[in-house]
């Protein structure tokens, strides 16, 4: 069974259509990249797995969406506990006004976590899988605003992991970033893969070519074309995938 | 006259008389402030802060002990009541209100609230708290400066708080945060400088207010630290003693003023460096 499985997806904004009947699986401990024209959807869909579109009014899904089997989309569902098992990484780094450690400790601490020497194992573990460990380990009191951009980006995906997610969302997590920070998180990404599974949405072709297992093409709400991205970049079914992956589209 | 030159005499014109109104604007200030300084420096000793007032014919003696203690308790007790209703109220506008028309309603009213002039809350209070009560007493002169600050709060905690970004509460709450973790965990550490700062200014207006404590705290010669009766304040004080006979009353005025002045002062000040520090990072 895979880990996500979506099934006849709509999503609207108040009466506008986003999402039209979208299906696809994501594979477990692989990377997925979600790629597309501006406009087409992709953010609409990363949104959809954490159910983020539940903060504003309005918003309407129809259609499954299965994790492990469960229907996220069902009434019921806890949407906290949805949220700590799957994260999210977004566009611009989101440091909180506070320290290094209290950043990466807040998931922990939500869930009602208190003894001291257990937070800063996870701290130290969470910072070490998001390769920033060595860089702040004298600095884990300051504030974390006086870090670098891509220390910040590293800090956030730290604050994530320290949650224990399934799935780590990353919505254009590397465009704000230079090329070599950028560089930093994609080589951590493909590291995270073996404990979790990540689902990527990305601009930069060379990047979803390179990182990804598997990529998803989206146009004007719908799924295009969906295979290993070997096969998306080589050898597409669609003519309008092959177009785009080689920049000729539109 | 050429049209060039024309402008430049108009310019020249506009200039000085702006630059003439600033400087009498300014000096008026300043004369008040010197004579302030003046007259209330010399007045200072240490029994003014020591001993309750002495009999007006007993020249020299006497200080203002009651109506320092006064003052302090009427401006905790108010900041007491204000600070959290406002903080609370601007935390429903901001955030569990936000968008909602009903919410942009109650903020532009609170908006009218903080140009409700003074005395006419302090006769509100007089009808409300003090008629009923029996007579002035400390309680009402509080909520009397607790309503002042009210909406100054509200309306300072909602803005300190919209200005906080939404991708930081968005963050938050993909840890798996509830709103209301959200707010207390992120959006106060976010937004707590600006509400001090506001809390600090609004605090600052209300210590010099004299109209709506007349009309409810009033004044009392000896006090016993308690709200329950006429409680005294150097600014009634001010207004009592400034237009007595008395020359030792006057002195009194004088230094009272001194002291209002100087802490209203020092509020402001310190409001403002708070400010600027916080732009500037
Ligand atoms: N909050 C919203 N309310 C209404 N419509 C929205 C909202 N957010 C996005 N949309 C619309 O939904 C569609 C999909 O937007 P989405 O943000 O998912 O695109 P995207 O593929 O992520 O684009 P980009 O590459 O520019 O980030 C667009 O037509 C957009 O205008
Ligand atoms: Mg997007």
């Amino acid at each position: 069974m895979d880990l996500l499985e979506v099934k006849n997806l709509d999503f609207y904004y108040g009466s506008q259509k986003a999402l039209a009947d979208v299906t696809l699986n994501i594979r477990r401990n692989a990377i997925t990249s979600l790629i597309g024209p501006s406009g087409c959807g992709k953010t609409t869909l990363l949104r959809c797995f954490n159910r983020m579109h539940d903060l504003y009014p309005g918003n309407r899904y129809a259609g499954e969406i299965r994790l492990q089997g469960r229907n996220i989309l069902s009434k019921n569902e806890d949407l906290i506990n949805l949220r700590s098992s799957v994260g999210m990484v977004f566009q611009k780094p989101t440091p909180f006004p506070m320290s290094v450690f209290d950043n990466i400790a807040y998931g922990p601490r939500l869930k009602g976590q208190r003894n001291l020497s257990f937070l800063r194992e996870k701290v130290e573990k969470a910072l070490r899988q998001a390769a920033l460990w060595e860089e702040v380990k004298d600095r884990l009191k300051e504030n974390a605003g006086g870090l670098s951009g891509g220390q910040q980006q590293r800090l956030s995906i730290a604050r994530t992991l320290a949650v224990d997610p399934e799935v780590i969302l990353f919505d254009e997590s590397t465009s704000a970033l230079d090329p070599i920070s950028s560089q930093k998180i994609e080589d951590l990404m493909t590291e995270l893969k073996k404990d979790v599974t990540i689902v990527a949405v990305t601009h930069n072709m060379q990047q979803a070519a390179r990182v990804s297992d598997y990529t998803a093409l989206m146009y004007l709400g719908s799924l295009v074309e969906y295979d290993e991205t070997e096969i998306i970049f080589t050898r597409p079914q669609k003519k309008m995938t092959e177009e785009y992956v080689l920049g000729r589209f539109g | 006259m050429t049209n060039a030159r024309k402008r430049k005499l108009q310019n020249i014109a506009a200039l000085s008389l702006s630059a003439l109104c600033a400087l009498i604007g300014l000096g008026i200030l300043f004369a008040i402030l010197f004579d302030v300084l003046k007259n209330g420096a010399r007045s200072i000793n240490w029994a003014l802060f020591t001993q309750d007032p002495a009999p007006p014919h007993l020249a020299g003696g006497g200080g203002l002990k009651s109506a320092f203690l006064g003052q302090g308790l009427l401006t905790l007790a108010a900041a007491a009541l204000g600070v959290p209703l406002g903080i609370l109220a601007g935390t429903y506008l901001a955030e569990y209100g936000r968008n909602r028309k009903y919410a942009k309603i109650v903020s532009n009213l609170a908006d009218m609230a903080i140009s409700v002039p003074s005395i006419v809350i302090g006769t509100f209070v007089y009808a409300i708290l003090v008629k009923p009560w029996g007579g002035f007493n400390g309680w009402a002169g509080a909520a009397a400066l607790a309503i002042i600050i009210l909406p100054v709060i509200i309306r300072t905690t909602e803005e300190m708080m919209a200005m906080v970004p939404w991708n930081l509460r968005e963050a938050a709450f993909a840890l798996g945060a509830s709103y209301h973790k959200v707010i207390v965990t992120v959006v106060y550490r976010a937004a707590a400088g600006g509400i001090f700062t506001g809390i600090l200014l609004a605090v600052a207006r209300v210590a010099g207010e004299t109209a709506p404590l007349l009309f409810t705290s009033f004044n009392a010669n000896f006090f016993k630290l308690s709200l329950s009766g006429p409680t005294p304040s150097l600014t009634v004080t001010i207004y009592l003693y400034a237009a007595s006979p008395y020359e030792n009353w006057v002195r009194m005025a004088w230094a009272a003023a001194f002291v209002v002045t100087a802490l209203v002062l020092a509020l402001n000040i310190l409001g403002r460096a708070l400010i600027k520090y916080r732009v500037k990072g």
